[in-house]
């Protein structure tokens, strides 16, 4: 995933949840956002990202990436 | 011509509490009060003549062929002018009344050429019917008198004709066009024996502002005004009824057919949403269903610069399956996915997530909704609790105050803006908050009390501008708020909202809005009355556009307006099936019924009804999809229904994830753009050829009925259940009702839908369960549906895409009536004699400095890329914004369009791209480069080896 684009769209999602009532709020919404609606590689991308310095997010969305678990590997081979 | 199939009452049905008994020909009658003579007299099955009344038109009282004798009263009143009394007594037949009609009726035929054998109206002619009715045997006046006989037809409009030798005058037509679609286009020119109907100034219906919606044809009891397909294949054996394929309004319509031929399609009158009316498209576009550009054969190649093969649907779909798993035996089982369309039925969309999450065993599922009203969810379900509009469209005839955001209901959406105007018409106020001069901003009899002509991306700092009006001014409804709403969000948004940098003037510089304008606004949203929010793709395609949806809840909660009629939140689903789509579970983080994956205890519902595991984690959406292929992680696509490299913004981005892709499999009934990068084809069906359902945009689920055999063998459900067999998942369903059974099983606002209570009411609005049996038309009475409304805080953020000296005009988009989305079906119908290509709109200021004149190339370069179309110089657009609309793959809109997105849901910002203009004299580098594409395609698709045997 292009790192510039993942980075852009945390700090989005920065942008909304800084309306929270404090930072601590804002980081929770912020982690359960990326939780919920990226898939795990993007997580995987930007978590990766933010270890190596985190180059463009934003403080609030830094914080938040810090929190994430690591996503789980992607399955093997087919389903079925 | 009305249908065969319909019964007409002669004037409209009242509704009232007031009862008012009579009696008809003897017989006791008891009718709502205000109803007419005639229809009371239709309730009891007595058919009184009549020629100018027709149950869709207040009563006109002209042709005097309905007159009655009623006791106590003087000479013979006409019955559909006559309203009931209490105690009256009416007599349908006298041998007074029989000589009075076979006269009138002698004038009309003195003037009518007989030559019904050959009449296209022939058995279905009302004038016939009733020289029948009042036992016409002679014209006393002979037929060598002056007449009408020798008049031109008008032949402009591709889809009906106008002859008026055969017009008498009853102005049906006219008045059709001014009370159901409010177009006001026609006119009755002359009087007496000269008196025509005429098209706009005298022109013809193609040249005048006509919108060809068949109103005026359907109200026509001769030949006079008839459909082209009528004359050329006669009248209809059945009619099958059905629900259109276009926009979100869900019309429901008559096919009327000749064994598996359509030969018209009729608005149907007891349609809940659309009450009998339609537009050019619905009424008339459908001719595409067999056009000679439907590929009916499956198709595999292993290259994109490979000639097609023609293959049997088991060798199509085995190949599919077979490349798709050898994806995943490489680069794991996440690395394939599936797209859906909101052209699809529930039960196809509902098929193709359950096939990605069971037999693919990933979430990468998504839907075109994710570029549309994926913002209306998120935006929804946070501040309301869940993610649909909140009324039915009737509710607006209760509405007093009406805004209309970032939506164009007369192109977009026309039979809920005939609504609409109508309600205008009667007196409701309108705001309208839009970049362009839309036609409701000014239009014959309406015309907006306030037009927010914002620039492009600014539409939380104008909504928050609003809201700060209504709480400063104290015009909030706080009894509503202290009740229905969370109180501690509430005190938090209220200080944030009453912030100096949220007032109108502090935001007029941004947005561009007179301050004085916005409160003007607020004070009519707030104190008007019941006040209705309607709002479209100019909300939600917005970097902030689950924000702004957030901003419109709080705007309906904080004034009390939503929880009845009259009032609300509606989002303007621009596709037949948008909201059905994301009901059905399309998204990669929700399933059905928007339940997200994260609940374990709705994923152990799944599971063990489809008996696999299913993955925790949301699934790519449409764009992670597209990066993912860049990268090489995503391999695999199915899309069906759906063109994304027309669709999606920056469309030369979309090609290259495309074309990185190691299997692409198209099913659709053309050959899209997106299908010219694929490996394996499969022919879809269009509505015509399949059983369903769509939900409309009122949460309304009506049938789709087949009127036709799959022109390809199998109807889309099929094709998807097959591919999920191959996968390694079978599923067995013998009909969609068995689907719907499913959905119902498993979703909680489903729960009381089936097909045969949809046959029984005709339509159902979710939530449809144990608490409503029947559906329900407006949500969130009494309680939100997640308890307590919630305020969020808003703040206004500017886009990314700003304008600069590079970049100085902002581009935003939008839809014409006659086209539809990316075109598929609309260019390949007569449609396009009202609009054969795409055009770009620009301000008369903007276009001297540049040196455009009207019809100039114009080049239009972003910083995604450029490209060329022709010059309407127009101040329907402000000085420093330009429009154009996307119906031509040719025209490359989305070539200029970016990849910034709605910061919540990725729904792409189409609505703002900062360009620059200017005068050229060739197409773009872009469009040599896709006719280069589009021609080799064509002629991959012209060498394809042809299989002559039938699919099977």
């Amino acid at each position: 995933m292009e790192i510039a684009k993942l980075v852009k769209m945390a700090n989005q999602i920065e942008g909304f949840f800084r309306g929270e009532a404090d930072s601590e709020a804002a980081v929770a919404g912020i982690a359960s956002h990326l939780q919920r609606f990226w898939e795990p590689r993007m997580r995987a991308a930007i978590i990766a990202h933010c270890a190596s310095g985190g180059e463009g997010l934003g403080e609030l969305a830094r914080r938040a990436v810090g929190r994430l678990a690591p996503p789980p590997p992607p399955p093997a081979g087919t389903a079925h | 011509m009305l249908s065969r199939f319909d019964t007409d009452h002669g004037t409209p049905e009242r509704s009232t509490d007031a009862a008012v008994t009579l009696e008809i020909d003897g017989v006791s009658v008891t009718v709502p009060a205000g109803t007419s003579v005639m229809r009371a007299a239709s309730d009891l099955g007595s058919k009184i003549p009549k020629l100018c009344a027709t149950d869709s038109l207040e009563a006109h009282g002209s042709c005097r062929l309905c007159l009655v004798e009623i006791e106590g009263r003087k000479g013979y009143p006409a019955s559909c002018t006559t309203p009931v009394e209490p105690g009256m007594r009416v007599r349908t037949r006298s041998e007074g009344i029989d000589r009075l009609r076979r006269g009138v009726m002698e004038l009309y035929i003195s003037d009518h050429p007989l030559d019904c054998l050959t009449c296209p109206a022939n058995g279905n002619c009302e004038l016939q019917d009733m020289a029948g009715a009042v036992g016409l045997r002679e014209v006393r006046y002979g037929y060598e008198g002056a007449n009408h006989f020798e008049s031109k037809k008008d032949e402009s409009n591709p889809y009906f004709s106008y002859d008026p030798s055969k017009c008498i005058v009853c102005s049906r037509c006219v008045r059709a066009c001014d009370e159901v679609q409010g177009t006001h286009a026609l006119t009755l020119t002359g009087r007496g024996f000269g008196a025509r109907v005429t098209a706009g100034a005298n022109e013809n219906f193609l040249e005048s502002e006509c919108v060809s919606c068949g109103a005026c044809v359907q109200a026509c009891p001769t030949a006079t005004l008839t459909e082209k397909s009528i004359i050329r294949f006669g009248q209809p054996q059945k009619s099958v009824v059905t629900t259109c394929a276009y926009c979100g309004v869900g019309c429901s319509f008559r096919a009327e057919v000749q064994g598996s031929r359509v030969v018209r399609m009729l608005p149907n009158k007891d349609g809940q949403a659309n009450h009998g009316h339609s537009c050019v498209k619905g009424r008339f576009a459908w001719g595409y269903a067999t056009h000679p550009d439907r590929i009916t054969k499956p198709m595999i190649r292993a290259k994109i610069s490979d000639p097609w093969q023609e293959v049997s649907w088991d060798e199509a779909i085995a190949h599919a399956a077979e490349r798709f798993r050898a994806i995943q035996r490489k680069y794991g089982r996440n690395a394939i996915g599936g797209v859906t369309s909101s052209r699809c039925t529930n039960e196809e969309t509902y098929l193709v997530q359950k096939m990605v999450r069971a037999a693919f065993g990933n979430n990468n599922t998504d839907t075109c909704a994710r570029v549309c009203h994926s913002p209306t969810g998120y935006g929804l379900k946070t501040t309301l609790g869940e993610s649909a509009g909140t009324q039915n469209f009737d509710s607006v005839e209760q509405a007093d105050v009406i805004v209309v955001i970032g939506a164009n209901p007369t192109q977009a959406h026309p039979v809920f803006a005939a609504q609409l105007k109508r309600r205008l018409r009667a007196g409701a106020r309108l705001i309208v908050i839009d970049p362009r001069a839309i036609e409701l901003v000014r239009s014959p009899h309406i015309g907006a009390d306030f037009h927010l002509r914002l620039r492009p991306g600014t539409n939380v700092a104008v909504a928050n501008a609003l809201a700060h009006v209504i709480v400063t001014e104290g015009l909030a409804n706080e009894e509503f708020v202290r009740e229905r709403c969370e109180a501690e969000a509430y005190a938090r948004w209220k200080a944030f909202i009453t912030k100096p940098e949220n007032s109108p003037e502090a935001l007029e510089a941004a947005s561009g809005v007179p301050a004085a304008d916005v409160r003007g606004a607020a004070r009519l949203y707030a104190t008007g009355g019941n006040a209705a929010i309607y709002y479209g793709l100019g909300v939600s395609e917005h970097a902030q556009g689950s924000t702004m949806v957030m901003c419109i809840a709080h705007l309906a909660m904080l004034t009390g307006n939503i929880g009845r009629p009259g009032t609300g939140v509606n989002p303007l689903r621009g596709q037949n099936n948008v909201q059905g789509a994301c009901d059905m579970g399309s998204f990669p983080h929700e399933l059905p019924g928007y339940r997200h994956l994260s609940d374990a205890v709705t994923r152990a519902l799944f599971e063990s009804d489809w008996g696999v595991p299913l993955q925790d984690e949301p699934g790519l959406r449409i764009p992670n999809m597209l990066d993912a292929a860049q990268d090489g992680s995503f391999r695999g696509l199915y899309v069906q229904g759906e063109d994304l490299l027309q669709s999606d913004p920056n469309t030369s981005e979309v090609a290259r994830a495309l074309e990185a892709l190691d299997c692409l499999v198209v099913q659709d009934i053309f050959l899209n753009e997106t299908a010219k990068y694929a490996h394996v084809f499969l022919p879809g069906s269009s509505f015509l050829e399949k059983n369903g359902t769509f939900t409309n945009a009122e949460r309304r689920i009506s049938r789709v009925r087949k009127v036709m055999p799959p022109l390809a063998g199998k109807e889309d459900w099929e094709v998807t259940m097959a591919l999920s067999e191959a996968m390694g998942y079978p599923m067995r369903y013998g009909h969609p009702s068995e689907i719907m059974d499913e959905i119902a099983r498993l979703t909680p606002s489903f729960e009381g839908v089936s097909y045969e209570k949809l046959e029984r009411l005709g339509s159902i609005q979710w939530p449809c369960n144990a608490q409503a049996p029947e559906g329900t038309p407006v949500m969130h009475v009494g309680e939100f549906v997640r308890g307590k409304g919630k305020f969020v805080i808003t703040e206004y953020i500017p886009t990314d895409e700003r304008t600069s000296e590079r970049f100085p005009l902002l581009l935003t988009t939008g839809r014409i009536l006659s086209q539809y989305n990316v075109g598929a079906q609309t260019r390949r119908t007569d449609n396009l004699a009202w609009h054969s290509e795409d055009r770009v709109e620009i301000h008369p200021h903007d276009a001297e400095q540049r040196g455009i004149v009207e019809g100039d190339w114009v080049g239009i370069m972003s910083r995604a890329g450029e490209t060329v179309l022709r010059a309407v110089v127009t101040d329907r657009v402000a000085p420093g914004v330009i429009y154009t609309t996307f119906h031509f793959p040719e025209s490359g809109a989305n070539v200029i369009t970016t990849d910034n997105s709605d910061w919540a849901t990725n729904c792409p910002e189409y609505k703002v791209t900062a360009v620059q203009a200017t005068r050229v004299t060739q197409p773009s580098e872009w469009q040599h480069k896709y006719r280069r594409m589009d021609a080799a395609q064509r002629a991959l698709l012209g060498a394809r080896r042809r299989r002559d045997t039938a699919p099977t």
